[in-house]
C-alpha cells in the first residue's frame, strides 16, 4: 500500500493549493472541504491522477446544519481507490436558499440514484443531473423531510415534550 | 402484411391512435408480483420477448429510517438495521455495534470478535441459500428450494437460541453480546456444520452442472466490471464480474484478518457467474466457522476463564447488566435505568464504518454531535445503490433472462428503500 493520507494531501495541496480547506483525519480517514463550484475539477482530478487514482463512488448524502448561517446545506461524498485500498472524505457546504451543486453522474453512473436520493430528502440541486426527480417519497411531497426543521414528532404534543430526556 | 394480420380492426375495441400505432407493449413488472421478489415496480418496453428499456420504481416500503435514527438512543437505531437486509440482519446489526465501537474507540476481546464472526457468516450463508435457491425457482426448479430452506431454518434456529429471535435478530449489543451463547447454542451449530455440506453439495449437483440451469444463466444479465465499478456495484455481484474487492479482506474487522479464506471470483458477470460467485461463498464461510470455532476452543483451553467473556469489559456503560445484579446492586440498577432511558451520551465525532453484508459493502456514516443519539446517520445500502445498473443489464435480452436477473442481483426491498 504506496498510498497514504500525507500523499494525497501532499498532491491535492500541490495542484489546487489554498482551495481546499478543513483537512482532517477523523478515525484515519482523510477529510476535506471543496469549495462548493469545484468539487467535480477535485473529483475528475482524484479520479484521472495516475497516483491517486480514486475511482470508485462509496457514498454520497448530505447533512443539515441550521446553525451554519450561509453554508446550511454539506454534500458528502465517500471516495474509495480500489487499488491501494484507500478512502476519502470530501466535503462541500452550499447555502440552503441556493443549494446548487455540480452533478457527478458523468464520472460515476452509481451517482445518478445516490444524488436522487439526496435532491429527494435534502433538496440538493445537481445541475446536469438527467433525471432528478424524487426517488423514495411521492412525487407529490413538497418539502424535503430530512431537513432539521421538520422533527420526528408531532411539535403540538405535550405527551412527548420530554424536558428530562434530551431532543 | 394481409388484413388478417392485423387484428385491431376486426374487433370494437377502440384503442387510441397512438397505440394502435406502436409496435411494442408496455408491461408492468410488479409492484406485486411473484417474479420481483418484494415490492418494486418496473415499467418494460418489450418487442415480442425483447426488452428494449426499463424504468423501475422504488420506494413503496420507505420507513425513513434515516430520519427516525434522529430521535432514537443508540441501542434503539439496532432493530432499524434488522429491516435494512431482512435475509441477513445480524450482518447490519454487529455493523452498527462496530461503527458506534469505532467513535467509542473500544477494543473487544478475541473470543467475542470471533463469535460475531460465527453469527457473521451463519447469515452470510442463510442470505446465499435465499438467493441462490430463487434463482432456481425462477428458472423454474423448485427443488432445491425447498430443500436448502430446511437448511436455512436450522441457522435460525441458531440465532433463536441465542438472542431469542430469528428474521429480525436485534442481535448483540455495543462491546460484544447481550448474553453468552448457551451450550445448546454450539450443539445446534455442531449440528449444523455436520449435516449442511451435505445438502450443499447435493444442491450444486442439483444446478451446477444442469445443462437446462446453465443453458437458462450463461449469458443472462451481464455487466463487465469496468460498468460494474463505475455503478458502485459492491460484494458478490462485483466479484462476479472479476474484481476481488471484498470488505473482510480490504478492511478487516472484527479479526477477519485472523481467518484464511478464498474470494470467489467470476469472469462475466453474468446471472451464472454471480450464482457461482454465492456458492463458492457459502463454503468459504462455512470453513470460517470451522476455524473460529477452533480458535474460540484454543482461547477457552488456554485461559478457563475466558468461557464467561461475551463484551468487552470497558462498554460497560452501553451494556445492560445482568438481571440479577439489577435486583440486587445499587450501581447496576443506575446503569440499567440510563442506558434504557437512553441517557448514555456518545462522544462527538464523525465515522464511516462499512461490513461485508450478504449483497456487499454496508457502510454506517454516522456523525455525532455528543448527544445521546446521532446528529445525522446515513445507511449505505448495497442494493440501492447496484439496482440502477438494472436497466442496463436486461436491455436487448429476453423478459425472461430480466427476470432471472433480478432475483441474481438479491435485490432486498427493504435494503432498497431503507
Amino acid at each position: 500500500m504506496g498510498l497514504t493520507n500525507e500523499i494525497i494531501k501532499q498532491r491535492l495541496t500541490d495542484k489546487f493549493g489554498e482551495q481546499l480547506t478543513e483537512w482532517e483525519v477523523p478515525y484515519g480517514l482523510q477529510t476535506f472541504r471543496v469549495p462548493a463550484e469545484m468539487n467535480l475539477k477535485v473529483m475528475q482530478f482524484l479520479y484521472d491522477d495516475e497516483e491517486l487514482r480514486f475511482r470508485f463512488l462509496t457514498d454520497l448524502t448530505a447533512v443539515h446544519f441550521p446553525d451554519r448561517k450561509g453554508e446550511e446545506l454539506s454534500v458528502v461524498y465517500h471516495l474509495h481507490n480500489l487499488i491501494d485500498n484507500i478512502r476519502l472524505r470530501l466535503k462541500i457546504y452550499v447555502p440552503i436558499e441556493n443549494p446548487d451543486v455540480y452533478t457527478a453522474t458523468q464520472l460515476f453512473s452509481g451517482a445518478n440514484w445516490m444524488e436522487r436520493e439526496t435532491y429527494d430528502f435534502f433538496g440538493i440541486n445537481f445541475i446536469g443531473h438527467p433525471n432528478l426527480i424524487r426517488i423514495l417519497n411521492v412525487d407529490e411531497m413538497d418539502y424535503f423531510p430530512m431537513r432539521k426543521e421538520y422533527p420526528m414528532e408531532d411539535p403540538t404534543r405535550r405527551d412527548k415534550d420530554d424536558e428530562m430526556f434530551g431532543r | 402484411m394481409s388484413e388478417q394480420l392485423q387484428p385491431h380492426t376486426q374487433h370494437h375495441i377502440k384503442l387510441s391512435e397512438e397505440s394502435l400505432q406502436k409496435q411494442t407493449t408496455t408491461l408492468n413488472l410488479g409492484p406485486t408480483h411473484p417474479a420481483t421478489h418484494g415490492v418494486f415496480q418496473n415499467i418494460m418496453e418489450i418487442d415480442g420477448e425483447r426488452v428494449l428499456e426499463t424504468v423501475p420504481t422504488i420506494g413503496y416500503i420507505h420507513r425513513a429510517f434515516e430520519k427516525i435514527a434522529e430521535r432514537r438512543p443508540y441501542y434503539q437505531i439496532t432493530p432499524l438495521t434488522d429491516r435494512l437486509n431482512y435475509c441477513s440482519s445480524p450482518i447490519n446489526n454487529m455493523g452498527w455495534h462496530m461503527t458506534i465501537e469505532k467513535l467509542l474507540g473500544l477494543k473487544l476481546p478475541k473470543r467475542v470478535e470471533y463469535l460475531r464472526v460465527i453469527i457473521m457468516e451463519l447469515s452470510r450463508i442463510s442470505d446465499h441459500l435465499v438467493c441462490n435457491s430463487v434463482i432456481a425457482v425462477d428458472t423454474g426448479a423448485l427443488t432445491p428450494f425447498t430443500y436448502v430452506f430446511q437448511y436455512r431454518e436450522k441457522i435460525y434456529e441458531i440465532f433463536e437460541e441465542i438472542c431469542g429471535s430469528r428474521l429480525t435478530t436485534n442481535i448483540g449489543r455495543v462491546g460484544g453480546f447481550e448474553r453468552n451463547f448457551t451450550p445448546a447454542s454450539f450443539l445446534k451449530l455442531n449440528d449444523f456444520l455436520k449435516t449442511f455440506p451435505k445438502v450443499m453439495k447435493e444442491f450444486e449437483a442439483l444446478l451446477n452442472r444442469s445443462r437446462i440451469f446453465m443453458d437458462r444463466c450463461i449469458g443472462a444479465g451481464p455487466i463487465s466490471a469496468e460498468r460494474a465499478m463505475n455503478y458502485g456495484f459492491t460484494g458478490p455481484n462485483l466479484r462476479a464480474t472479476g474484481v476481488d474487492y471484498d470488505v473482510r479482506v480490504a478492511q478487516p474487522y472484527s479479526s477477519y484478518e485472523d481467518f484464511d479464506f478464498k474470494i470467489p471470483v467470476g469472469t462475466v458477470g453474468d446471472v451464472y457467474d454471480r450464482f457461482m460467485v454465492r456458492n463458492g461463498e457459502i463454503w468459504e464461510s462455512v470453513s470460517i466457522i470451522h476455524q473460529a470455532l477452533e480458535k474460540i476452543e484454543k482461547i477457552e483451553k488456554e485461559f478457563p476463564d475466558q468461557k464467561e467473556v461475551f463484551y468487552a469489559k470497558e462498554a460497560d456503560h452501553f451494556h445492560i447488566p445482568a438481571k440479577e445484579d439489577v435486583y440486587t446492586k445499587m450501581e447496576a440498577l443506575i446503569w440499567h435505568f440510563k442506558i434504557i432511558m437512553g441517557e448514555i451520551d456518545a462522544p462527538a465525532g464523525e465515522v464511516y464504518h462499512a461490513v461485508e453484508g450478504g449483497n456487499g459493502e454496508v457502510g454506517y456514516y454516522l456523525i455525532s454531535d455528543g448527544g445521546r443519539t446521532p446528529y445525522r446517520l446515513h445507511f449505505r445500502r448495497p442494493c440501492f445503490i447496484y439496482y440502477q445498473a438494472y436497466p442496463e443489464m436486461v436491455k436487448d435480452g429476453l423478459l425472461s433472462d430480466a427476470v432471472i436477473t433480478l432475483s441474481s442481483l438479491n435485490v432486498i426491498a427493504g435494503e432498497l428503500d431503507a
